[in-house]
């Protein structure tokens, strides 16, 4: 994912591009390096681009898919994690458990932003958002319910009564041996 | 609401787990001194005896009603040492021995002891046995010696003694074989080998016998008998006379037996005093040639003048004390007198034959609160001009002890504070500007000097000349006893009532006295007993402007139907507002659960006719009474034929006055335990202003069960009226104890156990559902600790959550007593080491922390118990979640940690009573143990969890965080020029 994000990604600042098609000669004031053929390049221009294009779109969805399917490995990870800390409340378990709770909702919140690289008028992104959606709710799940196996939520009547007041009582008593 | 209740579990794990690293609350040895303070006092002095010898240093031996023998620094009335005896050790007579040993004769006069003087320990004890009961007398002569050996005369038990004052043996004894023989008076006649013991027998015989003070034989016994009888007192006048009344008191009687010869001299009082009325009474004294007699408050001094001749020498109409006659001189003896005068008493000494001439007349100024002089010890001293000049210790009516000299108090000891009967809690004013009495520090200079040294002291430079001066800064801090409440709510007045009849107001910054106040005396009402404290007015969100006050109930007389008298005492200024004496007895004081506007609180006096009346008398207060009158009883404990009864209001009293604040009683049920079989020993309730936080309880696996909490719940105890008697008196066979739990509106027994082979005494608390009772387990020969802790099962099926969360139950909403309640009960029982002289419980504001007993051990200490290690639900094995949850594996008995005695080093001695107070802060309480001595501190039963410690090192704190924004400056700095740096590139 951090890879994709780094070369494909929007904050790029420059690029080369190999595949410079402009055939003018007036443009190319740089002489070619020695043994570049530009012959071999410039046989059939729009079949090569039309390919290239093909698999460019390819790529981009097969990529858009190993996003999707990354909060998977996340999650078994997370589950690891969760079972070796234990269901006693402590740091270390604590700590895991918002970790848990805080990766899904902040990939979920840049769900837009994760697959924005992959967008592209042939790309079909519904499927691995969905996907991706699905799989960190699956990770808050899990989340949850270890923060419900450790006891912090409040899932239990003792949560609602804890605080309750004694109950007041009509009648009043005084008294005891004279003095 | 939700987030807090699931946070509480929480808190209360992470605190758990906080607490069992350092499952001990204990004390640095710098922390002492600092919130605790301990006061020593030793009570009304019945007896002082002085040693101003030469040489060592010069003290006053006394023993007090409190059974204490103390040595007091007749410089400054600081305590050398002090021995307290038992409360069934009654010292009868104390005296100085050969000038190095201090003599004591107690326990109704068969144990004789010797102490050394200087620094008291005990030389030897001797068990003096007789045939049976009498007075106890105790008599050191002079110059009596056999075989060089001095000698103590003691009678006691009808049996006179001689007994070495060396080693305590008993040298001779001699029996007297008359038949209801009544010992008065022993005398030894300086300079003879005589003794002469002299008494009534029947009620018109006079006895005397003579005998030899050698070897204890009897030389001669004469009788005479006087026709119209004696009254139990003799004044002795010289070695061979004394002087009695008759029984009528009108008449003096003269009687001398010199030479073996018993005569009487008949004298009416009406022929020496003109205008007397009433009978007197003779005033004990040993003054040479003159004796007292009181009639009606008048005090006579009357002359012995030859044979039998007597003659009134003075009348004094004020309160008066005589002291003994301290021989000055080889012939002459001195006295004195000391006489109440409005703001003054008057001190007198005069020689024995002498009554016109003075040897001493100063008048001193005396504070009002301290009431009339009860008694006086006078000692002399040589001036650098060969004049005797006097010192007097006087005993004041509120128990407090001066020594006065050259007409000035030299010291003064407030010693009525060794009996308090009751105690409650004030607060202090609120802090405003211009009203702080603090003190400002001196000035800017010390100021420094006092921070720097902190500085010093935080930064571990200091010097352990500096440590010490940090100390006992820290142990001085003017902000310990300022006279205005704290934010944490730490300082407050402790108004204690004492035996006396006295109000003290204690500081529980370092325990000094803020005002104090005997109780005032009417006409109605000669000598107010004090009985009780209650808090009558505690403004907090109405009458804020107005004082606290409190009220305290005394009775008017020693009889329990003697009327009663209210005084109300502004708390502030120790101003008495009110009184008022009653026409009726007070019997029972039920403060009521309702306040009216200036937030009085309501109180109901039950008399000994069961009428109850209603204070403050005012329609506001009858008011909200009617509106609650339906729902108000009250019950009665009658321990000596083991009934208790419910009662309830029935209607106002039909007496032959109209009092709207009266009312009648009737009976609505009766507990009447089997005579044969059961005895009532002990009652408990609930703390009136006990806070309980919550009414669950959360078992580890997330389950709830709900607390009975109850304000009309009575603990019982009753044991077999064979076994109320000490403890190994009776076989296990025949001892059982019983524990009830009553409900008093209704008269529901709850709950009931019996311990077989079970002994008391029985020491209790209770305290929200719970209750802990102390006795004796005669099978196992051990003290035995029980808990008996009460649950609602009626509620036990509130767990729907929903219902819970959208708050749609019936858990809050008031409940009637009537209605049934089911209930069950969990107990469990442990052995304790110590017997027990009382138990207590912390108490803190909102009831959240955890609890605490507070047991008072007989070593007169005050040991902390986490209630953790009373909890029956302990197992032997208890599964992770139990432990998780605090549950203590179970022991067979409880565990004493040395750490965990709130008194540390301290003792203190006489211990009656512990009471705690809630502090602002929910962490903390604060104890205040009292008994001979006062003990106060503050205690944090789960550690100070919502607070900084004293010892939180606020140095390091400030040492990080300046750390960090340095580092988070440069680091900010350094990611800047790498920035720059990777754009250049």
């Amino acid at each position: 994912m951090e890879k994709g994000k780094g070369v494909m990604g929007s904050g790029r600042r420059w690029a080369v591009d190999f595949s410079d098609n402009s055939t003018a000669l007036s443009s190319r004031d740089i002489r070619d390096p020695p043994g570049f053929t530009r012959a071999s390049v410039d046989q059939d221009d729009s079949t090569v681009s039309r390919q290239k294009k093909d698999a460019e779109s390819n790529w981009k969805a097969q990529k858009a898919w190993e996003v999707a399917q990354a909060p998977f490995k996340n999650l078994l990870m997370m589950g690891f994690m969760m079972w070796m800390a234990g269901n006693t409340v402590h740091l270390f378990s604590i700590g895991i458990t918002f970790s848990a709770l805080w990766q899904p909702i902040s990939a979920l919140q840049g769900v837009g932003k994760v697959f924005e690289p992959y967008k592209d008028g042939k790309v079909e992104l519904l499927g691995p958002k969905l996907l991706f959606i699905a799989l960190n709710l699956g990770g808050l799940a899990l989340g949850v319910w270890k923060l419900n196996t450790l006891g912090l939520l409040p899932t239990h009547a003792s949560d609602w009564v804890s605080s309750l007041p004694p109950a007041q009582e009509v009648e009043y008593s005084g008294g005891g041996i004279p003095l | 609401m939700a987030i807090r209740s699931f946070f509480v579990p929480f808190l209360l794990l992470v605190l758990w787990f906080y607490s069992s690293l350092s499952p001990v609350l204990s004390l640095y040895e710098d922390q002492v001194g600092l919130m605790d303070w301990h006061q020593q006092y030793i009570g009304k002095v019945k007896q002082a005896v002085f040693s101003t010898q030469k040489t060592g240093r010069r003290r006053v031996i006394v023993s007090t009603e409190e059974n204490v023998i103390a040595s007091l620094d007749l410089r400054h009335g600081e305590i050398f040492w002090r021995h307290l005896l038992g409360s069934n050790d009654v010292i009868d007579g104390i005296d100085i021995g050969l000038g190095k040993y201090v003599i004591t004769l107690s326990s109704g006069g068969s144990i004789l002891r010797s102490w050394n003087l200087p620094d008291g320990q005990m030389v030897w004890e001797s068990f003096l046995q007789g045939p049976k009961h009498s007075k106890s007398l105790l008599l050191l002569p002079t110059n009596l010696k056999i075989e060089k050996d001095n000698v103590i005369v003691v009678f006691s038990n009808d049996r006179l003694h001689a007994v070495s004052c060396i080693d305590g043996e008993v040298l001779w004894k001699k029996d007297f074989e008359t038949e209801s023989f009544e010992t008065q008076q022993v005398i030894q006649p300086p300079g003879s080998d005589l003794i002469y013991v002299v008494g009534f027998a029947a009620s018109s015989q006079f006895e005397m016998y003579q005998i030899n003070a050698r070897n204890g034989e009897l030389l001669k016994h004469e009788s005479a008998i006087f026709s119209s009888g004696f009254l139990r007192e003799l004044s002795l006048v010289s070695s061979e006379t004394v002087v009695a009344l008759d029984s009528t008191g009108s008449i003096l009687l003269t009687i001398s037996f010199q030479n073996g010869e018993i005569s009487f001299q008949q004298t009416p009082i009406s022929n020496i005093v003109e205008d007397s009325s009433g009978p007197a009474v003779i005033i004990p004294s040993s003054v040479p040639g003159i004796f007292a007699i009181k009639i009606n408050s008048v005090t006579i001094f009357i002359r012995v003048i030859g044979k039998g001749k007597l003659e009134v020498v003075e009348k004094l109409n004020q309160e008066t004390a005589v002291s003994n006659a301290l021989p000055i001189s080889e012939s002459q003896q001195a006295f004195a007198l000391v006489q109440h005068a409005g703001s003054e008493i008057h001190l007198v000494a005069k020689l024995a034959h002498d009554w016109d001439a003075n040897l001493l007349k100063e008048s001193i100024k005396m504070d009002q609160q301290r009431g009339i002089p009860h008694k006086v010890f006078i000692n002399n001293y040589i001036r650098t001009d060969r004049s005797h000049g006097f010192r007097l210790l006087i005993v004041m009516e509120d128990h407090s002890l001066l020594l006065l000299q050259q007409g000035a108090i030299v010291w003064s000891r407030e010693d009525g504070l060794a009996s308090i009967i009751d105690v409650t809690a004030s607060e202090l004013p609120v802090e405003r500007d211009g009203v702080s009495v603090a003190k400002v520090e001196h000035n800017l200079f010390e100021w420094l000097k006092g921070h720097m040294l902190k500085l010093k002291g935080t930064l571990m430079l200091a010097s352990p000349e500096d440590v010490a001066a940090i100390q006992s800064m820290r142990l001085k801090s003017s902000e310990k006893s300022k006279m205005a409440r704290d934010h944490n709510g730490f300082r407050k007045l402790l108004i204690v009532l004492t035996r006396a009849g006295k109000l003290f107001a204690l500081h529980t910054g370092d325990g000094h006295i803020v005002w104090s106040h005997l109780l005032h005396k009417s006409e109605a009402c000669q000598s107010p007993v004090g009985l009780n404290l209650y808090q009558w007015q505690v403004p907090h969100h109405h009458a804020l402007d107005e004082n606290p006050s409190v009220l305290v109930i005394s009775r008017c007389g020693p009889s329990s139907d003697a009327p009663g008298v209210l005084s109300f005492v502004d708390t502030y200024t120790g101003k008495e507002l009110n009184s008022l004496s009653l026409d009726h007895a007070v019997v029972q004081v039920i403060p009521l659960p309702h306040t009216d506007s200036t937030e009085q609180r309501l109180h109901l006096l039950i008399d000994s006719d069961k009428h109850a009346h209603l204070y403050p008398k005012t329609s506001e207060a009858l008011g909200i009474f009617k509106r609650e009158f339906s729902n108000i009883y009250w019950y009665s404990v009658e321990d000596h034929n083991s009934i208790i009864k419910g009662h309830a209001l029935k209607c106002k009293c039909t007496g032959e006055v109209a009092d709207e604040f009266c009312f009648d009683a009737r009976d609505l049920w009766s507990v009447v335990f089997p005579s044969e079989s059961e005895k009532i020993t002990a009652t408990v309730t609930r703390k009136l202003n006990e806070m309980v936080h919550t009414q669950a309880k959360v078992m580890a696996d997330q389950d709830v069960m709900y607390k009975y909490i109850s304000r009309n719940l009575l603990f019982v105890a009753t044991v077999a009226p064979k076994g109320s008697g000490e403890i190994g008196s009776v076989t296990p066979e025949e001892s059982w104890l019983v524990a009830y739990l009553i409900d008093i509106v209704t008269g529901r027994i709850l709950y009931r156990v019996t311990h077989h082979g079970a002994q008391g005494p029985v020491h209790a608390v209770f305290s929200e559902n719970w209750v802990v009772y102390h006795f004796f387990n005669l099978r196992a020969h051990r003290y035995e600790m029980s808990v008996i802790e009460i649950y609602d099962q009626s509620r036990a099926d509130n767990k729907d959550v929903w219902k819970l969360v959208l708050g749609k139950h019936n858990l809050t909403s008031r409940i009637s007593l009537f209605s049934r309640p089911e209930v069950i009960t969990k107990s469990q029982s442990y052995f304790f080491t110590h017997s027990v002289k009382a138990i207590a419980v912390t108490s803190t504001a909102k009831g959240i922390t955890s609890k605490q007993l507070l047991i008072g051990t007989i070593g007169d200490q005050v040991l902390a118990l986490d209630k953790r290690f009373l909890d029956p639900r302990r197992s032997v094995n208890p599964t992770q979640a139990e432990k998780e949850e605090g549950i203590i594996p179970l022991t067979d008995s409880l565990p004493i940690i040395p750490q965990s005695y709130v008194t540390h080093a301290l003792r203190v001695e006489g211990l009656r009573g512990i009471i705690t107070v809630p502090a602002k802060l929910e962490s903390t309480t604060l104890v205040f143990a009292h008994g001979v001595d006062l003990f106060f501190t503050q205690l944090a039963p789960s550690r100070t969890y919502d607070s900084l410690t004293e010892d939180f090192s606020y140095a390091l704190l400030l040492i990080t965080i300046v750390a960090l924004v340095a580092a988070i400056f440069v680091t900010w700095r350094l990611s800047e020029r790498k920035e720059l740096q990777d754009k250049w590139r």
